[in-house]
């Protein structure tokens, strides 16, 4: 709505006003209800804006400043070890990097599961904690949409947060001018093994995080799962080391998440286990560990997609 | 009713009201209301409006729907047309579920239903995108602003980031939300939150929203101004309307057309018209004069004479100064007029008395008691459930 000032009454006196101006006066514009007749792009749109939305607002973006300080710290807190390794290795002109790319997340791993537990629930508690999840499926948004954006919203976020420091470290390593042909295939095999982990740390961490509207069941048991498992896992592992029972090692690594990606990136990635004695899963049993991986991670998925549908409106 | 509007818009707007219906329902490429009246021929306003009125926006036939315990919806029929349509029933009469049914969200047991002239069995992604819904419950995510939520879902009703802002911005200055807008949802009192809700239901311009119990936790004044509101939506806006309440009263004033339901049946579809010309009850509250120290007594007395019964409406408040009577038509309204001037009496109010849903119910059980005589030779579980809906009030 907008008025418009009456021209100076003056004006009405004057010898020949403007054919324009002759009918003007005080007017209100009422812009009034108007239609929307521009395009509705539907589902995929609807998908992928979803997809943008949880993705930024797993760095607090778009979100209020309380939101934005435990993930951007978490990110930093997970760069600074690869700044401080890559100036060292510059510094002393090292031979090779004091870690391996497949190593580093399971040396952050405490980190990554802060964020897992801190922004799963963020992604899906606060829909179903504010019942606002009706919205999205009375719209032409099926279950599958809405699962997809936000496992891949949560997975990708994981990925930032894995793959930043690793792109730290490969930099580095080329300013240190350490060998191209090793490192690229270093920073490579890193890639796929955080994009592995990224994949089953989102799933894991949404299945729990969907169970429960409370926020803050939702974290502790997510850092439940993904921390206390490895520390559960590594102590039987290690007792079972002392009993020289090294084929038991192996097996019991598929127990927890992190043990898993371990196993699979020691068997197929080039990878040293951080089992104890270093003795990773053979190839053989690598093949075991992936089949779980994905069979977790196809899990998660079908059970996502079932809690989902119960929920409807 | 249009007093209401909070932004002082209303003298420029009711005068082209009838204009913009007419062309809300023509324009568009996307536009329903448009698509089924597309018939050869019919090129002048009158015929439109005419057409408008007999298509029909909601169909459903014998559409029931039983869950292992409960049934919920049973072979309910019912047509509804374009304008204000109300649906009334008690709690767990089948109310929410014939939304869920229509929004294409939950297969119906038997029967079927078209919404928009669309299968909800089949089309129900096409019919989400031309309805809104606004829930029941509370639905609003408390820290982010009316605006960003708003936009969200536009946004997820498939319209582009430019124009889900600008319709954002439209749908709540619509709906009465101005500067708090910008502020986070946390903050609001329940009449704003409400204004949220059916903002994001018509922010994409449906040609139909449900609206589910909008005035419930409303005081007087904030459910007055909802009603207004919903009546807008389809004076000014062009939207039908399906709103949800357990009381008739409130929609008798703002329906076209009033569908009753308990138990999962339909008890009675009808315009509005019919219930308040068949049950009218009028309140006279009169004051006192020196002359009559007790008015309301004094009228009583007069209006007998003239052959109208009243009673005081004990148990209600303000009995014993207030006179309920049953209007026959138009003439009992001059009549009391007439009574109150003749007597020299301040006329304090004269206002139709609000029906309860219990009013209706109480109809129908002469209804259901006949319609079980008649089919008496029925089986058994048949007339059980008749008599269960005839106790439902």
């Amino acid at each position: 709505m907008a008025v418009e000032q009456p021209q100076a009454q003056a004006q009405a006196h004057a010898p020949a006003p403007a054919p324009a101006r002759a009918g003007e006066q005080t007017r209100i514009h009422n812009i009034g209800y108007r239609n929307y007749d521009g395009p509705r792009l539907g589902r995929a749109y609807a998908r992928r804006s979803l997809y943008s939305q949880s993705l930024r607002g797993a760095y607090g973006l778009g979100r209020s400043a309380k939101t934005k300080v435990l993930p951007m710290l978490l990110f930093v807190v997970m760069c600074v070890p690869a700044l401080i390794m890559v100036a060292v290795a510059v510094a002393t002109k090292a031979n090779d990097l004091p870690v391996d790319y497949t190593r580093y997340a399971i040396f952050m791993q405490a980190v990554i599961g802060l964020y897992v537990a801190s922004q799963g629930p963020q992604a899906v508690s606060r829909d179903l904690r504010f019942k606002t999840v009706p919205l999205y499926f009375s719209r032409p948004m099926e279950t599958v949409d809405y699962v997809r954006a936000k496992y891949a919203a949560l997975a990708s976020a994981l990925f930032m947060l894995t793959a930043a420091p690793l792109l730290v470290l490969y930099v580095g390593a080329l300013l240190a001018k350490l060998d191209f042909t090793d490192q690229t295939k270093g920073f490579a095999q890193g890639l796929v093994s955080v994009a592995l982990l990224s994949l089953l740390f989102a799933g894991i961490g949404l299945v729990i995080s969907a169970v429960t509207p409370r926020r803050g069941f939702g974290i502790a048991a997510v850092i439940a799962v993904l921390t206390i498992s490895y520390g559960a896992v590594s102590t039987v592992q290690a007792i079972a080391y002392e009993q020289s029972s090294s084929d038991a090692v192996a097996w019991l690594g598929l127990f927890s998440p992190m043990t898993l990606i371990d196993g699979v990136q020691t068997a197929f990635l080039g990878a040293s286990s951080a089992f104890p004695g270093g003795a990773g899963p053979s190839t053989g049993e690598g093949v075991v560990y992936l089949i779980f991986v994905l069979g977790l991670v196809a899990g998660c998925y079908g059970l996502l997609l079932r809690r989902y549908r119960k929920v409807g409106l | 009713m249009w007093t209401t509007r909070p932004d002082g818009q209303l003298a420029v707007r009711s005068g082209s009201r009838r204009l913009f219906d007419l062309r809300g329902t023509l324009t568009g490429p996307y536009d329903c209301r448009g698509m089924a009246i597309q018939l050869p021929g019919l090129t002048t306003g009158c015929g439109l409006r005419h057409y408008l009125r007999t298509v029909t926006v909601i169909a459903t036939e014998s559409l029931s729907k039983r869950f292992p315990r409960v049934t919920a919806l049973d072979r309910l029929s019912v047509d509804v047309g374009p304008g204000v349509t109300g649906l009334v029933g008690a709690n767990g009469a089948g109310k929410s579920t014939l939304i869920k049914i229509l929004l294409g969200l939950s297969p119906a047991t038997e029967g079927r239903a078209t919404v928009l002239g669309l299968d909800v069995a089949t089309k129900g992604g096409d019919i989400r995108e031309r309805v809104g819904y606004m829930p029941e419950h509370d639905c609003l995510p408390p820290d982010v602003s009316a605006t960003e939520f708003v936009v969200h879902m536009a946004r997820m009703s498939g319209l582009p980031p430019a124009a889900a802002r600008e319709r954002t911005a439209d749908t709540l200055r619509h709906v009465g939300l101005y500067e708090e807008r910008y502020r986070p949802i946390g903050g609001y009192s329940t009449g704003m939150k409400q204004r949220v809700k059916l903002a994001q239901a018509l922010v994409h311009d449906p040609q139909l929203v449900f609206l589910d119990e909008p005035t419930n936790g409303l005081d007087p004044v904030g459910r007055d101004e909802m009603l207004g509101l919903i009546r807008r939506i389809h004076t000014d806006f062009g939207i039908s309307v399906l709103v949800t309440s357990h009381l008739l009263g409130e929609l008798e004033r703002t329906c076209d057309h009033v569908v009753v339901v308990d138990g999962g049946k339909l008890l009675r579809s009808s315009s509005t018209t019919d219930f308040t010309q068949r049950t009218a009850i009028l309140a006279v509250e009169v004051t006192d004069t020196d002359e009559h120290p007790d008015g309301t007594d004094a009228l009583r007395e007069v209006l007998h004479a003239r052959g109208i019964d009243t009673h005081d409406g004990s148990g209600l408040p303000g009995a014993g100064h207030i006179l309920l009577l049953t209007a026959q038509g138009e003439e009992t309204y001059d009549l009391v007029r007439d009574a109150v001037a003749d007597l020299g009496l301040g006329l304090v109010r004269m206002e139709q008395r609000r029906h309860h849903i219990a009013e209706v119910f109480t109809d129908s059980d002469e209804q259901a008691a006949r319609d079980a005589e008649a089919q008496a030779a029925l089986k058994d579980g048949d007339e059980q459930r008749k008599e269960a809906v005839g106790h439902g009030g």
